[in-house]
């Protein structure tokens, strides 16, 4: 069985993974919910309960093909820290780290798929890729629910589809949703009237860092709500258009700032590199902020292309179990900024001053193709 | 007062301290948390979901019959009771028994209130059979129960046909 030092050792592919937008759609999830028939939901069930339950599932999850030799703990089994780590990951949710005995993770070595047992539902299974991708995402996670629902007897009903704890999840009991950076329509001052556009066509929008309506970084996330009424097609084709229309208003907008006001985008991307490169003490939301600028800049041609992946995997490493996993210790508050500030520099120390002649608009048609070698 | 989150190890911010069945409970919060949890007004929401479930809105781990009168599912306990306080079931079973509950919970909650999307492999032919052999058997009674001993040989002959299919079915 896998490790927890050797699953988290690498990034997963979906972090640093490149594909023709991923400028501006970081990665897209799919997530099924499922239960077994007649037997008592996670939350309801008594810890003996529970412990039977998993007894059945684990088995069956182990046994599917993409679980060669995986990774799977019981939540018990995992220290406060790595459960952390798998939450910041977003390979197990906040809820499931809070569980312990009865309640397990098994997770695919690549980091591509990702199932919780014992969660709010009898089965939680997830499938992560980069880039906008809920039609691949599907097809994977679509594949592995196929092969348990040959061995075990899921609760669903004809009129409510699969059943699920929470009726908010009833029918498909699927969850698709993109990682979106959308600087270019904050910066703009527009990103209240798209969010909005969004939250009326019946989806979610939520930051992906911060608290309330504030968000860090500029990253979002797009999700559906509706459940139940419609096909898994028909949710993902309207998630999928209305992720793309957003993406390019992104796009738009950027072109746009650098149209009209290229000194203040060219000073922004500047600061964050000064910053970035030369800060010896940075706290989460200042790293947050100028690494997403830096992320723009390397879309807009200002520095290499790796620099996009570069930051995905930074946003990721500077988060506070990453930090205590990466010093192998619980740290300070003070102590994290100074070892996040170490770690940003270090990865950032062979990154070139931003350049912007180097800048180019979509519409410049200079641009060489993406270069696909890489991923 | 310094310190760090329960839930996470940012700075806490919210200091809650609550009597819980007598004894005095106390929870430190960061923003984020607090947010996420509803405990903005600290008098609208119960310290006890917190501490006890650890996933906030669940129940506790030991399911207690509530006080009689309460409909209850005859699979796992839950009563309506249940289902009011956290708006969640107990096992798959209680979507049967609480059939009006839930259709009236799902009103504008989704685009719609029949399942349209994938059916797990094989259940569906299992469902329509079922459904077509509970109406034989209804509209055998009522061939018996009107002498109408003709159709009711028809009707037996067809259940039985449909019977030992869901027998070959099963030895599948």
């Amino acid at each position: 069985m896998m490790r927890f030092s050797t699953l988290v050792k690498h990034p997963a592919d979906w972090m640093v993974g490149r594909d023709a937008d991923d400028g501006v759609v970081l990665t897209s999830r799919i997530r099924l919910a499922r239960n077994l028939d007649g037997v008592s939901f996670p939350g309801w069930a008594t810890k003996e309960q529970r412990i039977e339950t998993l007894g059945t599932l684990r088995p069956a999850v182990e046994g599917l093909d993409c679980m060669k030799e995986p990774f799977s703990q019981e939540l018990e089994d995992l220290s406060s820290v790595q459960k952390q780590v798998l939450v910041e990951r977003h390979l197990i949710s906040r809820e499931h780290a809070a569980r312990s005995e009865g309640s397990a993770a098994v997770i695919e070595r690549r980091q591509s798929i990702a199932i919780m047992l014992n969660e709010e539902d009898h089965l939680r299974m997830q499938s992560i890729r980069p880039g906008l991708m809920l039609g691949d995402a599907y097809a994977a996670v679509s594949e592995v629910d196929d092969q348990l629902a040959d061995q075990l007897e899921y609760a669903f009903d004809p009129e409510l589809g699969y059943l699920t704890t929470c009726p908010t999840n009833l029918g498909t009991g699927l969850r698709g949703s993109a990682m979106l950076h959308l600087p270019g329509l904050v910066l703009s001052d527009q990103i209240g009237q798209v969010l909005q556009a969004v939250n009326k066509i019946g989806l979610a929008v939520r930051g992906i860092f911060g608290e309330g309506t504030e968000s860090l970084g500029n990253l979002f996330q797009i999700s559906n709500q509706s459940t139940l009424g419609e096909s898994e097609e028909t949710i993902l084709r309207r998630l999928d258009r209305v992720i793309s229309q957003v993406a390019t208003h992104e796009r738009n907008a950027r072109d746009k700032l650098m149209e009209d006001d290229p000194d203040m985008v060219c000073d922004k991307i500047g600061r964050a590199y000064g910053v970035l490169r030369h800060a010896w003490v940075i706290d989460s939301k200042e790293a947050l902020n100028h690494l997403s600028l830096l992320r723009l800049g390397g879309d807009l041609g200002f520095f290499d292309d790796e620099v996009v992946s570069l930051c995905d995997a930074l946003l990721m490493d500077i988060q506070p179990a990453h930090l205590q996993m990466h010093k192998g210790g619980s740290l300070g508050p003070e102590e994290r900024d100074a070892i996040r500030a170490e770690i940003v520099r270090s990865r950032l120390q062979c990154l070139g001053h931003p350049d912007s002649h180097t800048a180019k608009t979509r519409n410049g048609g200079e641009e060489p193709p993406p270069d696909l070698g890489i991923a | 007062m310094a310190g760090s989150c329960d839930y996470c190890d940012k700075e806490a911010k919210v200091h809650l301290t609550q009597l819980v069945g007598g004894q005095v409970k106390k929870v430190a919060l960061c923003d984020s948390c607090a947010a996420e949890k509803g405990v903005t007004d600290p008098t609208g929401f119960a310290l006890a979901a917190l501490l006890g479930g650890e996933s906030a809105p669940a129940p506790g781990p030991t399911p207690k019959p509530s006080s009689g009168g309460s409909r209850s599912c005859p699979g796992c306990g839950f009563t309506l009771d249940d289902l009011k306080r956290i708006r969640r079931f107990g096992c798959s079973r209680c979507y049967e028994t609480f059939r009006e509950e839930v259709s009236r919970m799902l009103s504008g909650m989704h685009k719609g209130v029949q399942h349209c999307g994938k059916v797990p492999e094989g259940l569906m032919e299992q469902f329509q059979r079922n459904k077509r052999l509970e109406d034989l058997r209804q509209r055998l009674e009522h061939a018996i129960d009107a002498e109408n001993y003709e159709e009711a040989a028809g009707l037996r002959d067809e259940i039985r046909r449909l019977d030992s299919q869901e027998a070959e079915a099963g030895s599948d």
